[in-house]
């Protein structure tokens, strides 16, 4: 783990505010969803999460023949489909095309597609200026700060910071009351939609029988941005994908009720190509950009390619006993939470932060929840595989390895295991509190530095099992006799 | 090499396909009707919808909902001819819709209530469908801060599902269609439920037939 990631989680241990607000919030998700999905409420749901991860499957397995079909149906009505490797070629497009027409205001809707390539900051070095409109997307842009939460972008902060915020930066009168903050943001937004060029959003899923991008929310800021400006760009990334419209029947009645809980959102937007003869708003152009950026290298890995049927719902987050301790800002890269920890060290590499595998306590609430049952903790065991072999090598982990051989040589041989943990009661250290240990010695001191150890029981597992054994007078089959595996 | 080019090659290489190589059969759609009557499913979308709405059964009781609705505010109304049948477009300081762009944009942005059709109605969950035409313009049910929706009882569907059955490419008709649920809503400030954030903190659904 890098120096960076572990500061960030004790910045955020330490922050007592920070810890109750992440707690609250992710508590409602929680109990949102799980009033959504219940069996009286939702009696298909695990036959569609079945359902969803087939399809899901299907089109990853086939991508380059979906990929080749929604390019053919965008163009059929009148949209153009933009390819991109990467990050740099991406803001390259999408700049030029704002540049050709010129365009001097971009609104955006919220999408992590975009937060990937860093678009509002290579758009607003040339000069155009960019507006987050969702309402927690347009808080974030204003402090300078980035999305906390998949779904919830501003979840860390208290409408007192907000409150702040809009006094500081856009010189209104001081008020934390919820409708009135709307209101202020509501009236600038408005403006800047009426005015822009262009509208950039991301894709909840890309329908590629019908070249059409289909696109969920609640405020309709989407609904705006894809209605009003000239220009209309979707970036999705490759793996959004699906392919047909009639899909959708299975993974919008998911994608609400996993990540807010409601059978269906206010909005749920299916767009496909510029506006149509006699329609009069819409926009003249669309394109969709269809974005790499290291996917097709996970899809390469049989092992992990699972990781790319995610639907960012969140709901990962919402349970994860690590995400709602250290929050979203302690994960490095773009992606936060369970999913972000098996995905960033995919897309960015295992160098990028090799400690994301392991900021995890392998307890499977999140598989359990996934709308399309990824199974992060498996990815979460092969990406610390991963880590381990690139490292081997290094020094520092020798020791670790001694002591991970050592210990399954002793697992595997009976004998030697009783007496190892006989010479473990003899030796328990001192510093007891309460009947737990407060430190280990050595190496082993890193473990009570944060939590205490419990000591080792006075009977053993064996000794108890022999004295059962002689109790009911009978022979019980101990382990004794087995032979010794050799390692 | 162009990115088309790369990205498609690095795919098929990931997944060791060749260029042209047809798919294996998708799976099956999962589609399930849901059996109820259409009466049912009028009812439970009146019921269920989050307005102030009505089932009615004559055009004077559509025109009298629609009318109180109003009540002298302004309002901008679409195309769609059931509301000219209704007698809505004859109501008070309500405009008809313009065919300049610029015109209807500063319509839509200035009155106080949005009347429109549905392409669709759903009733589980309770949904309006809209889909864009010359008929219906996106706007009225998007800038106004109140929308109302007009629909026929006979069109009024069962679930999604009936949807996509009914419509199963949607991009064949439209550039546009949109599921509204409800108002627009945000929790975005501590999680609490504010009503028109962008779109209208109001929808109203009439049933008519």
């Amino acid at each position: 783990m890098s120096a960076a990631f572990e500061q960030q989680i004790h910045v955020a241990l330490g922050d007592l505010k920070l810890q109750s607000t992440i707690q609250t919030a992710t508590d409602r998700f929680k109990q949102k969803r799980l009033a959504a999905v219940e069996a009286d409420a939702f009696p298909e749901h695990q036959e569609l999460r079945e359902h969803a991860r087939r399809i899901k499957k299907h089109t990853l397995d086939n991508l380059d023949y979906y990929l080749e079909r929604v390019e053919t149906r965008v163009r059929e009505h009148g949209g153009d489909v933009i390819w991109c490797r990467d990050a740099e070629s991406a803001v390259e497009a999408i700049g030029r095309i704002a540049d050709e027409n010129d365009v001097q205001t971009v609104v955006k809707s919220k999408s992590m597609a975009t937060e990937e390539i860093h678009l509002n900051k290579a758009l607003e070095k040339n000069g155009v200026e960019v507006v987050e409109t969702d309402l927690g997307e347009y808080i974030i842009q204003l402090a300078g700060d980035r999305p906390y939460h998949i779904v919830a972008p501003a979840l860390h902060m208290t409408r007192g910071d907000m409150a702040d915020l809009f006094a500081e930066k856009l010189g209104v009168e001081r008020t934390d009351d919820p409708p009135k903050l709307t209101g202020i943001a509501r009236g600038i937004l408005r403006d800047k939609f009426l005015g822009a060029g262009m509208g950039v959003t991301g894709a909840n899923f890309v329908v590629a029988e019908s070249g059409a991008v289909v696109l969920v929310e609640n405020e309709g800021n989407i609904r705006l941005t894809t209605s009003l400006p000239r220009i209309h760009i979707a970036v999705a990334g490759i793996e959004k994908l699906i392919p047909r419209a009639v899909d959708l029947a299975v993974f919008l009645k998911l994608l609400a009720r996993s990540a807010t809980g409601q059978p269906l959102t206010s909005y749920t937007s299916f767009l496909a190509g510029p506006r149509r003869s006699g329609e009069r708003n819409g926009p003249e152009r669309f394109y969709l950009l269809l974005l790499d950026n290291g996917r097709s290298r996970v899809l390469g890995d049989d092992e992990k390619r699972e990781t790319l049927y995610c639907i960012r719902c969140g709901a990962c987050s919402n349970v994860c006993p690590v995400y709602r301790r250290i929050g979203g800002h302690a994960y490095p890269g773009t992606y936060s939470g369970p999913i972000g920890a098996i995905l960033t060290p995919q897309l960015n590499g295992l160098g990028y932060e090799p400690g994301l595998p392991f900021a995890s306590s392998l307890c499977g609430a999140c598989a359990e929840v996934c709308p399309v049952k990824i199974d992060i903790p498996r990815m979460l065991l092969a990406l610390r595989r991963d880590v381990k072999k690139s490292e081997s090598r290094e020094h520092r982990w020798l020791a670790e390895k001694f002591a991970f051989r050592a210990w399954s040589w002793l697992m595997q041989r009976p004998w030697w295991l009783e007496r190892a943990g006989l010479l473990a009661r003899g030796l328990a250290p001192g510093g007891r509190v309460d009947g737990w240990v407060r430190s280990l010695p050595g190496p082993l001191g890193a473990w009570t530095q944060t939590r205490d150890f419990p000591p080792p029981a006075d009977t053993s597992f064996r000794e108890m099992w022999r004295e059962r054994a002689s109790r009911a007078g009978r022979s019980l089959r101990t382990t004794h006799q087995d032979p010794a595996v050799d390692a | 090499m162009p990115d088309r080019e790369h990205i498609l090659n690095k795919v098929r290489a990931a997944l060791g396909r060749r260029s042209g190589q047809a798919p294996e059969s998708p799976p099956v759609p999962r589609l399930v009707p849901s059996g109820r009557t259409r009466s049912a499913n009028v009812q439970l979308l009146v019921e269920n919808f989050p307005g102030d709405n009505l089932h009615a059964r004559s055009a004077a009781k559509a025109r009298e909902f629609v009318a109180s609705r109003l009540a002298g505010q302004t309002a901008v109304v679409s195309s769609d001819p059931i509301l000219e049948s209704l007698g809505v477009t004859g109501l008070p300081n309500v405009h008809p819709d313009l065919a300049d762009r610029e015109e209807m944009r500063q319509l839509c942005a200035e009155v106080d209530v949005g009347v429109s059709g549905a392409a669709y109605g759903l009733a589980d969950p309770a949904a309006l469908v809209m889909v864009s035409s010359a008929e219906e313009e996106r706007l009225v049910s998007l800038l106004p801060p109140r929308h109302i929706a007009v629909i026929p009882a006979e069109r009024v569907l069962a679930d999604l599902d009936e949807l996509l059955l009914t419509l199963p490419d949607p991009a064949a008709l439209t550039s546009s269609m949109v599921l509204i649920g409800g108002p627009s809503r945000t929790g975005d400030i501590e999680m609490i439920l504010t009503l028109g954030v962008h779109g209208p903190r109001e929808v109203s659904l009439l049933v008519v037939g």
